[in-house]
């Protein structure tokens, strides 16, 4: 086996552009600024388009415009700029617009620490759109995953159309590890599904048997109508609260009902483990470090990694449950995705081992979190 | 040609609006040009102008309050052969007005239609970035105490090579707007008109008073000719054919033997300008030319040439689970910033920890052994101490050896970074334990 050296930023880069992604706009923010000067390298030599725009509003802006072209379209920030993209997400949610959004997590609140990593948007990133319905995330542990979720998250977007979040960390995103890229284990590329080009569009019809309206590219020679509004299947406004409620129950359940299709995690159990870990994004590091620790001492536990946060991917977490008498839940803030835990998971004590103060959280904290608690 | 209105869904505008007079306007510049439907995208803003796309058979996008140009530059950038228009009001203006000064400077191929009726019509006439302060609107005194922008001369004076400012009542307008959207570039046609749902109710505003106000304006009637330039998706195109392919990765393979077995984890403590990531890439990349898996996790301040760097790397046989390092087998002290923001780490220190100590820095007791190394007084810059410690470390065959970090020289430079880092690493003497 021989490796690269690659740093997750990178890897995110290589990955989108492997998924077919042909447009990138951004706006420098440390730590993510590395993905928009990868793709800067890699989309013009390709014929792709790569734009800085004049804040992280444009670089949303410039995405939705060519995903309605027709491109694949990814930006990347960290929590400053998802704060100013948030309209913009809501028009991708709420008008099945395809965008990979790229956060390289930091310590927040605010501008917070630009060089210190943190998981602190992860509610953000599922709550943070007017509206409220649901949304993708993907989370990213190493930098195998950073290219292989990428892949994933533009397969999701293609499909479901819709925008697909990848939660990286800046302790995943600039850090360099070894990777094995020929040993990747790639998926099959998506693209979202065409209507016919010999007939009249009507932009958000979905035909029986589909979660999804077909798609067809602003500028070929069928019309195509986008619209931030509150719309009808033709893409005009409707006041038709019938065709309303259907339209938004159905954006929510395109996503919650095929969420065992991409609910993307590892497990490592171990029979009659009284304690499941659950952990996500870099602090999942420490947890299997401690899940080996623990296996050598005598003492096992069952882990399981989530890499699909969002939606809620309630089976895989039940299912990782099912013999565990308590959970402990592993997250670089003070407590957000526990309370998903603590939702699905009532009968169970649920433990949290959170931190925010711009270090990974230790294998030793972890370990005596699960020896003390 | 045949009009591209759509015949089903007629405007909808307050009885005397320009706008309408302004969509059958536009429908006639369309026309002139001879275009269909799908040879034309129109991007729609916030508010009344937000209804223009509504009443044509084009292709269509309406998003968000003052964001319509960037949906336009996607849209232009990714199909260069579409016809892009792009309209909005004088609320879009304020809103965005970043876009607005980022598509002058920009120079992508849109039209800027400005349907500039001097209020917020849609929310009850508030006043908007062109209502003159003596306005009587829903905004109260608060539109007294701002002073309206000249849309055209910010466009002008921000780079936009066509500026047109008009009437909405110009018998020539539709022939204006063709020139606009013909014109290969960013052009912006700031049209005034009147609110007849909110502006004059409480406001005397007619065409002839629109023509007397223009006529007081210095005239701007198209192209502006110190702003003109290459469009912006023409010249990226051009710009970018000449780019080359950035090239894959370098896949290192496993070719030598690390000194030591197990997992070894080293910290270079330094401070920014020192080349601290650089090293530790070299590190890493040496560690692959044993076979090794790495990892490199950094940590420095916001600031570029000053404040701590720090480099945390681990090489190991094994997978590499947490990247954080807590137990050190060697600590590199390059500076005292460095050294002084991971002060606690040394009082844990194995007794079998190595610090390579770079003269001049001090040391915290600990129980590590100590390998102290006088760079300066070989004539090494302090910005090469980081890479000259690395060869300490492989002539002392601790972590990785002399081959091993030549062969990743190769890797990681070329030509003469290549040559001076090779003689560099060469001439490095090792120093003393102390």
């Amino acid at each position: 086996m021989a490796y690269s050296l690659l740093e997750g930023n990178e890897a995110i880069a290589r990955g989108a552009v492997a998924a077919g992604c042909r447009f990138f706009a951004g706006y420098p923010i440390t730590p993510a600024t590395t993905i928009y000067q990868s793709m800067l390298n890699l989309l013009p030599p390709l014929g792709g388009i790569c734009l800085q725009g004049e804040d992280e509003i444009a670089s949303i802006g410039f995405c939705l415009g060519a995903s309605m072209a027709g491109l694949k379209v990814m930006t990347a920030t960290s929590g400053p700029g998802i704060s100013l993209y948030s309209e913009n997400i809501s028009f991708a949610i709420g008008s099945e617009i395809p965008i990979v959004i790229i956060d390289v997590q930091r310590l927040g609140p605010s501008t917070g620490s630009a060089t210190r990593g943190a998981d602190g948007d992860i509610n953000f990133l599922r709550w943070g759109s007017s509206g409220g319905l649901p949304v993708i995330v993907l989370a990213p542990v190493d930098v195998k995953d950073c290219f292989i979720l990428t892949m994933h998250a533009f397969n999701l977007a293609e499909e479901f159309r819709c925008p697909v979040f990848v939660a990286s960390n800046k302790e995943i995103g600039m850090t360099r590890e070894s990777i094995d890229l020929q040993g990747l284990d790639t998926p099959d590329i998506v693209e979202r599904s065409a209507a016919p080009s010999d007939q009249p569009l009507v932009p958000f019809h979905v035909d029986r048997g589909q979660a999804v309206p077909n798609f067809l590219p602003i500028g070929d020679n069928v019309l195509v109508r986008q619209t931030s509004s509150t719309h009808g299947a033709d893409g005009y406004i409707t006041t038709d609260s019938a065709a309303i409620a259907r339209n938004q129950e159905r954006l929510k359940k395109k996503l919650l009902s095929a969420i065992d299709r991409f609910s993307f995690h590892e497990v490592y159990s171990t029979k009659n483990a009284d304690t499941l870990l659950i952990a996500f994004g870099v602090s999942a590091r420490a947890a299997k470090a401690v899940f080996k620790e623990q296996e050598r001492q005598g003492k096992p536990i069952s882990l399981l990694v989530l890499k699909t946060l969002w939606p809620v991917p309630e089976n895989v977490i039940r299912h990782a449950a099912r013999n565990a008498r308590r959970i402990v839940v592993v997250e670089m803030n003070l407590g957000q995705y526990v309370r998903e835990i603590k939702r699905i998971l009532p009968q169970n004590p649920v433990v949290f081992c959170g931190q925010m103060d711009g270090r990974l959280i230790t294998p030793a904290r972890i370990t005596e979190t699960i020896d003390n608690e | 040609m045949n009009s591209l209105l759509n015949a089903d869904r007629p405007p909808v505008f307050c009885p005397g609006c320009t706008h309408e007079r302004i969509t059958h306007t536009l429908d006639q510049a369309f026309q002139k040009m001879g275009l269909a439907g799908h040879q034309i995208v129109i991007v729609s803003d916030i508010g009344c102008s937000g209804l223009f796309d509504i009443f044509f058979h084009t292709h269509a996008m309406h998003g968000l309050h003052g964001r319509a140009l960037t949906y336009a530059a996607g849209l232009k950038m990714a199909r260069p052969e579409l016809n892009v228009a792009v309209t909005m009001g004088d609320g879009g203006q304020g809103i965005g007005g970043t876009h607005l000064l980022a598509a002058c400077r920009r120079n992508i191929d849109l039209t800027l239609l400005i349907l500039n009726n001097f209020n917020f019509g849609m929310t009850g006439g508030q006043f908007s970035a062109t209502t003159p302060p003596e306005a009587q609107l829903g905004s109260g005194f608060l539109t007294a105490l701002e002073r309206p922008l000249d849309i055209c001369e910010v466009a002008r004076s921000a780079g936009a090579p066509y500026v047109r400012r008009c009437s909405g009542f110009d018998k020539n307008l539709a022939r204006e707007i063709q020139s606009a959207i013909e014109y290969e570039g960013f052009s912006v046609m700031d049209i005034w008109g009147i609110c007849p749902g909110r502006y004059t109710k409480k406001n005397r505003l007619s065409p002839k008073m629109i023509d007397d106000a223009l006529a007081k304006l210095p005239p701007l009637e198209g192209i502006i000719p110190e702003n003109v330039r290459p469009e912006y998706g023409q010249h990226y195109r051009q710009m970018a054919a000449d780019q080359n392919k950035v090239p894959e990765p370098a896949v290192i393979s496993n070719q030598y033997k690390a000194p030591q077995t197990g997992r070894q984890e080293v910290i270079l403590l330094g401070s920014a300008g020192q080349r601290i990531i650089t090293a530790g890439e070299l590190l890493c990349i040496a560690g692959l030319t044993a076979g090794l898996k790495t990892t490199q996790k950094n940590e420095y301040n916001i600031t570029v040439l000053r404040g701590p760097s720090i480099s945390e790397l681990i090489l190991s046989p094994e997978e590499i689970d947490f990247s954080g390092i807590d137990n050190p087998t060697v600590v590199v002290a390059l500076d005292q910033e460095g050294v002084d923001r991971r002060r606690d780490l040394f009082e844990h220190l194995a007794i079998n920890a190595l610090i390579i100590q770079i003269s001049g820095v001090s040391l915290p007791a600990s129980k590590a052994r100590i390998h102290q190394v006088d760079l300066k007084n070989q004539g090494i810059k302090r910005t090469d101490w980081a890479l000259a410690s690395l060869a300490v470390l492989a002539k002392l065959k601790k972590v990785i050896q002399p081959q091993m970090l030549e062969a990743a020289l190769k890797i990681r430079f070329k030509g003469n970074a290549l040559d001076s880092s090779l003689k560099l690493v060469k001439q490095v003497k090792t120093g003393k334990e102390a």
